[in-house]
């Protein structure tokens, strides 16, 4: 066991693909002299040299589809966007060729591309660079969509996503980086195809991920101080969904709390809140709450921003209410 | 290896043979479209053979082709079978795409034809990625993409002009310029129409050929080739040429006078290659007979072939979307 931080475990994460497939290579903006704008892949510029470190210029769809062209070339990029912000300027790429190909080819064509990409807001950068929209992504077959959370997947999740033989995107929530916790010396690669739970309750159930995990576990904690018992799941696979592990969870609690960074229209929260009402309903004691971003643009202002995004005092008011009733 | 020199030889009178081939094939699919047997978006390259034989002739079976939904003249002559190309737009499972594509989507792994990309300049970051995947693996096979006049207004155009030639990748950019994106002008939608010119302004070297002349248009695409493969990195084509048929099957033409058709018919690629040729004595009336009967003997097994084929069967619908659903 070691202390490590979620970004240096990203980064060994980095070093072993390199070191152990030399058809891996990282581009994308600013990942080499400048060592990547949240410093992942700092250092990798000198260990590997810039073949394999390649700076980009400001081109995301160029350069996703770039990713996308060597992928189809027998090479294994990791393509990081800066922020999903960006991602944007990709979309084209991303939908229209990335997770289309291997169907509109009739399976001549499949590409094992790996996208990261740093996700979500908090940190006062106002409306245009906090978003946290993986669950649109989440809305298109073809993709995989990972969500690490821990340090754990940190380290554990890139290798098998550069295994798949199609596109995965993996969202990063950036305030996670600076998140110190201890790593098992032997630590690799993690399933990458199942949520987990986090913690066992009995109550409810507080089904999450990314960057919303730590405010869930909070959450969790001050209910217990309370005598309620709430359960944990971290979804870690935003597509496919592990149904399984939601449902078994649900029927463990009677009650559900989504926590979603998202919005709260048409967003990942409605898609698993709705899958709960379709697969579990009999098992409810209560309807399927959610704890979402408000539906605003993020705003600069610290205590604005605060408000706009889910928080533990929020998620812990849902979760005490659908289990007392109101007062 | 330099471009300048003497102009590299090419063969005339295949090149007629093939853009015969790709007329005839078009003129079947208008009455197949017709008869309702081909249906979804269908675009023509009738008047714009020279392109597709001209520039696809300089080209060896390890090198790629990206082309664009105006394709079935680029499949044919890149050799994907003419009873696949037929099959697909027929929508079987015999089809080059398995029916998955259409007319817009026409792809074969085999001869490294990698679409059929209906997203207007969507396929030039691919055709990036596809050379950069060449560069660092040290192959030396060219990417050659092709798309229209349209496509220059789009950002994915510069941004896959500027990451080619930075990064001096092997790539063959032609400007199939028809003079219109669907219904527009180039000079209704270009501040600035010397095509050419504006791709020479990214560090490539680029010329405006008449590609109305298959020998000019494959003398120009061979040279261009050949240095590209010498390792001195992406070169650009501007093929001037022009469709004598609506833009689709949907198209009223409202757009352009019949005079300008009939203009640009006086310069029709076959019949200026048919008469040349008969002029050196290398074409008389008993070769045009025997080419245009293997050609409707050809096309006819091609349909007959389409007819009898089978769909995929509907329980295989979510085939394709992953490569765990492939198998």
């Amino acid at each position: 066991m070691a202390v490590t931080t979620y970004r240096d475990a990203m980064r060994e994460a980095l070093r072993e693909a390199l070191h152990r497939d030399e058809r891996v290579f990282l581009m994308g903006e600013d990942v080499g002299r400048y060592g990547g704008c949240y410093a992942v892949s700092k250092g990798l510029l000198a260990e590997f040299g810039e073949e394999r470190i390649r700076d980009t210029p400001l081109s995301e769809s160029a350069f996703v589809g770039a990713g996308i062209g060597a992928a189809l070339g027998g090479l294994r990029p990791i393509v990081e966007i800066m922020t999903v912000n960006f991602s944007l300027l990709a979309l084209d790429q991303l939908l229209n060729n990335a997770a289309t190909l291997l169907h509109m080819s009739g399976g001549q064509f499949n590409v094992p591309l790996v996208v990261r990409m740093t996700t979500g807001a908090g940190r006062q950068l106002a409306a245009q660079h906090s978003h946290s929209l993986e669950g649109w992504y989440a809305h298109i077959p073809g993709l995989r969509l990972l969500a690490p959370a821990t340090i754990e997947d940190a380290r554990g999740m890139l290798w098998p996503a550069l295994l798949d033989p199609d596109p995965v995107l993996i969202f990063e929530h950036n305030a996670l980086y600076n998140v110190r916790g201890e790593l098992a010396d032997d630590a690799g690669a993690v399933d990458i195809t199942r949520a987990r739970l986090r913690r066992p309750g009995s109550d409810v159930a507080l089904i999450t991920y990314g960057g919303s995990l730590p405010k869930a576990i909070a959450a969790a904690e001050r209910l217990a101080s309370e005598g309620i018992d709430a359960a944990v799941v971290d979804l870690r696979s935003l597509r496919p969904l592990d149904d399984e592990t939601i449902l078994t969870a649900v029927a463990a609690t009677h009650r559900a709390v989504v926590i979603d960074e998202g919005w709260r229209s048409g967003g990942l929260s409605a898609e698993i809140a709705a899958r709960i009402s379709e697969l579990a309903f009999w098992e409810l004691d209560a309807p399927v709450r959610r704890v979402c971003s408000a539906e605003v643009p993020v705003p600069y202002a610290r205590h604005l921003e605060e408000a706009a995004l889910p928080q533990t005092d929020e998620i812990v008011a849902v979760a005490r209410e659908l289990v007392h009733g109101h007062d | 290896m330099t471009t300048t020199g003497t102009a590299p030889e090419v063969d005339e009178l295949a090149c007629w043979r093939e853009m015969l081939r790709v007329r005839r094939f078009e003129e079947r699919c208008v009455e197949l479209y017709s008869g309702g047997r081909i249906r979804g978006f269908m675009h023509l390259c009738i008047g714009e053979e020279a392109v597709a034989v001209g520039v696809l002739q300089a080209l060896g079976p390890d090198d790629a082709v990206v082309s664009t939904y105006r394709d079935h003249g680029h499949a044919l002559v890149r050799g994907v079978g003419t009873d696949r190309v037929m099959a697909e737009m027929f929508g079987k499972v015999t089809g080059c795409s398995r029916g998955r594509g259409g007319s817009m989507h026409l792809f074969d792994a085999g001869r490294r034809f990698y679409g059929g990309n209906a997203i207007v300049a969507g396929g030039l970051p691919l055709a990036t990625g596809l050379a950069l995947a060449d560069r660092m693996t040290h192959r030396t096979r060219v990417t050659c993409c092709i798309f229209g006049d349209g496509a220059m207004a789009e950002g994915e155009f510069h941004e896959a002009m500027n990451l080619a030639a930075l990064w001096h990748l092997p790539v063959l950019f032609c400007c199939e310029n028809n003079q219109y994106a669907m219904g527009t002008s180039l000079a209704r939608t270009h501040a600035e129409t010397d095509l050419a010119g504006r791709a020479a302004s990214y560090g490539m070297p680029a010329a405006a050929i008449d590609g109305m002349d298959v020998v000019a248009v494959g003398e120009a695409a061979t040279a261009a080739v050949a240095a590209i493969r010498s390792d001195e990195g992406p070169r650009f084509l501007e093929l001037q040429t022009y469709r004598f048929r609506a833009h689709s099957m949907y198209d009223p033409e409202l757009y352009r006078s019949k005079s300008e058709v009939d203009e640009w018919k006086e310069h029709d690629p076959i019949d200026r290659s048919a008469a040349r040729l008969r002029q050196d004595g290398r074409l008389d009336d008993g070769w045009v007979t025997e080419a245009e009967q293997e050609i409707a003997a050809e096309i006819d097994a091609a349909v007959e072939r389409a007819d009898e084929a089978d769909v995929e069967p509907v329980d295989e619908l979510l085939r394709f979307v992953t490569s765990e659903a492939t198998d």
